[in-house]
């Protein structure tokens, strides 16, 4: 299974360094088998989040099975959500939101997609630990 | 010949914190390796949980010096209860010394 047939998965936190830190907990904890990319932090390096970073990050992680995107608070969601709509528009149906604790999710997203998940499963992985 | 076979193995937990995140993720990967049907539950534990579910595996937070019990179902059942046996045995081949 190459890189390429796993469902891919984006960071995106206010902060640069907790999207970092995030990356780095799955790459340690599941592997590298799984592409994950992160966005953070706004463009003059402040806390924030930036629609081009995020549309970015999806693109470097891209993957037919598609993207699955772990956010923290508010404008992470609603720039997120205007990133997937400035997708291509075959891409957009393939990136999905997932409603689960960034950190948590994301590790359980990525052993989800390490072991070849679908899209659906990968979400539905991570959102099982929402409250 | 019937493919369907039915397996089952158990393990002392040596790992200093138990069962904790990392040998989860580890012991959930290698469980999806396999086609079989693979639970596992804790010691005095009755419910079985699904191997290749990192939520719930996570969720039994087993301990250090407790025995963690396992069961497959299907073509590869055998094969999949020595190489989790064997992980959890190995102490998740985080000592590399060991």
């Amino acid at each position: 299974m190459t890189a390429n047939s796993r469902v891919g998965i984006v960071i995106v936190s206010h902060s640069a360094e907790v999207a970092r830190g995030t990356v780095d907990m799955v790459r340690q904890m599941v592997g590298h088998e799984v592409p994950v990319a992160a966005s953070g932090g706004n463009p003059a390096g402040g806390l924030g989040t930036d629609v081009a970073s995020i549309i970015a990050a999806i693109k470097k992680v891209w993957s037919p099975k598609g993207v699955a995107i772990l956010v923290d608070l508010g404008g992470a969601e609603t720039n997120s959500e205007m990133a997937i709509e400035m997708l291509p528009e075959a891409w957009r149906g393939k990136v999905v939101i997932c409603n689960a604790p960034i950190v948590e999710g994301a590790v359980m997203a990525a052993t989800e997609a390490a072991g070849g998940g679908t899209l659906e499963q990968v979400r539905a992985t991570a959102e099982e630990l929402a409250p | 010949m019937n493919a369907e076979t039915a397996a089952e193995g158990s393990a002392l937990i040596t790992h200093g914190i138990g069962l904790h995140a990392r040998p989860s993720v580890k012991l959930t990967k290698l469980a999806k390796t396999f086609a079989s049907s693979v639970h596992l539950r804790g010691e005095g534990v009755v419910d079985w949980v699904d191997a290749k579910s990192i939520v719930r595996v996570m969720g039994l937070k087993l301990r250090e010096g407790s025995t963690v019990h396992f069961r497959a179902l299907g073509p590869d059942a055998p094969a999949a209860i020595d190489a989790l046996v064997g992980l959890v045995k190995r102490d998740f081949d985080e000592h590399s010394a060991a």
